[in-house]
C-alpha cells in the first residue's frame, strides 16, 4: 500500500506492507537509525519517536497508521549544530553508557518538557518508566532532564 | 525479528463505514484501536486477522461527558486521557488509581478503553474498573445500538458480548449520590502485569451501602465479579470488620494460577488484602462526598 507521512517536518511517502512496524519503516526505508529496535514488545522504550507530539513505541505502530500524522525522530533533536538542551544535559550529567535506550529517552524525556517544563524528579522517574536503561541506574537521565529543563527556561528568559 | 502475519489494511473513516467493512470482510476481520494488546498478539501468532480496520481516525469516539446523568467515555478515549479527565476523578476516582499503574505512560498514549475491554484479558484493569463501577457500554452494529452491562459483557476469556458485524461505542457510567470508588494492585515493576488487582466502588445513603461493586484482575480466567462479597456488603454500615469479610470471600472466589508473578496461595491472600484496600479506600472517599 502507498503511505504519506510527515518525518522531521519533511514529507516522506513509499509503498509499504499493510504489517510494516513504524520502527522499521523509520529505520530500514528512511534509513534513519537513530532510532533503536530493541524489545519489539513495547516494554523497553527504544524505539520512541512522538506522534503528533506524543511519545509513542514505534514496534507497536504501523506504518500505515501513520497516513496523515506527524512524526518526530531523534534526528530532529539538532538543528543546524545546535544540540538540543536534552542532548547537551545527557552529554553534561554523563546520561549514558552504551547508548542503546538514549534515543527513546530523548524523545520521551522531549514531550515531557514540551508539556511540562519544569518536572520535579518523580516526574521525571514516573515519564521514563516505559524505558529501561541497563547502564546508568537511571540517577544520571534523571539529573539529564533536569539540567535540560533548567537551561531550557533559562534560555527561555533570555529571549 | 516479530512482524505480523500478512493482512490486508483499511482506515475507517466512520462508525458507520467501520460496521459495513465488518460485514463486508467478515469473521477475519478485526478492529484494531491503539493496537497495544492486538499487535503483541500478532507478532506472537496469537491472532491472526486476514484485515484490519483501523479506527485511530475516529475522533467522534474520542470524548469524556456528562450527559443524562451518566458519564458517557468514548470507545477511543485512550488512557492518557482517562488519567487527566478531572471529571473521572472527582466522580469515579477508581479510574485515575488505575490509570496511574496501567502499563506506562507512553503505551497509555496509544492505548484505548474499548480496546481494554475488548481484548477482555483478565489480567487488564479497566474490565475489573468498569465492572466495579456498574458500567454499561454500548454496542453498535448495522441494525443499530444495544446497551450491555458489565455482568454480562464478559462471556470467557477473551471473549466478550460484542458479535459479528459490531463494535463497541461507548462506556457508560451512572452517577448517583454518596459514591465512592478505589483500585488497588501490585506489580512487579512499573509498568508490568498485576500480580492482583481489586476495584471497588460503593454508593453509600443515610450511613449505609446503597450498592457496591467489586471485581478482581489477574486472579482468573476471567475477571472476578465479587457478587457474593457484593451480596453480603449491601444495607450494612461501612465497617473495616466487614471489609476484612468481604477480603476472606475475595480469596476464596478468586481462582488465580501459579506463574512467574506468584504461587496461588500468595495471590489468593492478595486478592483478600487488595479487595479490603479498595473498599476502604472507596469508604473513605464516599463518606467525604456524603458528608
Amino acid at each position: 500500500m502507498d503511505i504519506s507521512t510527515t518525518v522531521n517536518g519533511e514529507q516522506v511517502s513509499g509503498e509499504v506492507e499493510p504489517r510494516q512496524l513504524l520502527v522499521h519503516f523509520i529505520r530500514e526505508t528512511l534509513g534513519l537509525k537513530g532510532t533503536h529496535w530493541g524489545c519489539d514488545t513495547s516494554n523497553c522504550g527504544a524505539c520512541v519517536v512522538l506522534m503528533d507530539g506524543r511519545p509513542v513505541k514505534s514496534c507497536t505502530v504501523l506504518t500505515a497508521m501513520c497516513e496523515g500524522h506527524e512524526i518526530r525522530t531523534v534526528e530532529s533533536l539538532e538543528v543546524d549544530g545546535e544540540l538540543d538542551p536534552l542532548q547537551q544535559g545527557f552529554h553534561e550529567r554523563h546520561a549514558l553508557q552504551c547508548g542503546f535506550c538514549t534515543p527513546g529517552m530523548l524523545m520521551t524525556a522531549r514531550a515531557l518538557l514540551d508539556e511540562n517544563p519544569d518536572p520535579t524528579d518523580q516526574e521525571i522517574r514516573t515519564a521514563i518508566s516505559g524505558a529501561i536503561c541497563r547502564c546508568t541506574g537511571y540517577q544520571n537521565i534523571v539529573s539529564a532532564v533536569r539540567w535540560a529543563a533548567e537551561h531550557e527556561s533559562a534560555t527561555k528568559q533570555e529571549i | 525479528m516479530q512482524t505480523p502475519a500478512p493482512f490486508e489494511y483499511e482506515r475507517a473513516t466512520s462508525v458507520e463505514g467501520a460496521i459495513a467493512a465488518l460485514e463486508r470482510l467478515g469473521s477475519d476481520a478485526r478492529i484494531i484501536a491503539g493496537g497495544h494488546s492486538l499487535l503483541p498478539m500478532m507478532k506472537l501468532r496469537l491472532a491472526s486477522p486476514e484485515y484490519l480496520i483501523d479506527i485511530n481516525d475516529l475522533a467522534e469516539l474520542a470524548y469524556i461527558r456528562e450527559q443524562d446523568g451518566e458519564i458517557r467515555i468514548g470507545a477511543m478515549t485512550r488512557h492518557v486521557d482517562l488519567l487527566k479527565s478531572e471529571l473521572l476523578a472527582r466522580r469515579f476516582p477508581l479510574f485515575r488509581d488505575a490509570e496511574t499503574v496501567i502499563a506506562d505512560p507512553v503505551v497509555r498514549n496509544r492505548g484505548t478503553i474499548g480496546g481494554s475491554l475488548c481484548q477482555a484479558d483478565a489480567a487488564e484493569d479497566l474490565s475489573a474498573v468498569c465492572s466495579a463501577a456498574k458500567a454499561q457500554v454500548v454496542i453498535r452494529g448495522a441494525e443499530g445500538e444495544r446497551v450491555v452491562g458489565m455482568e454480562d459483557f464478559h462471556v470467557g476469556p477473551f471473549m466478550t458480548a460484542v458479535g459479528a458485524g459490531e463494535i463497541l461505542t461507548e462506556v457508560r457510567l451512572r452517577m448517583r449520590r454518596g459514591a465512592g470508588s478505589g483500585h488497588e494492585k501490585v506489580e512487579r515493576r512499573a509498568g508490568d502485569w498485576a500480580i492482583a488487582a481489586a476495584s471497588a466502588a460503593l454508593w453509600v445513603d443515610g450511613g449505609t451501602i446503597d450498592d457496591v461493586g467489586i471485581a478482581l484482575s489477574a486472579v482468573g480466567v476471567t475477571t472476578i465479579h465479587l457478587t457474593r462479597a457484593e451480596e453480603l456488603l449491601r444495607g450494612k454500615p461501612p465497617s473495616d470488620e466487614l471489609f476484612a469479610q468481604a477480603g476472606v470471600i475475595a480469596s476464596e472466589d478468586c481462582s488465580p494460577s501459579a506463574d512467574g508473578r506468584g504461587p496461588i496461595d500468595y495471590k489468593r491472600h492478595l486478592a483478600g488484602v487488595l479487595t479490603q484496600r479498595a473498599l476502604r479506600r472507596s469508604a473513605a472517599r464516599a463518606l467525604s462526598e456524603e458528608a
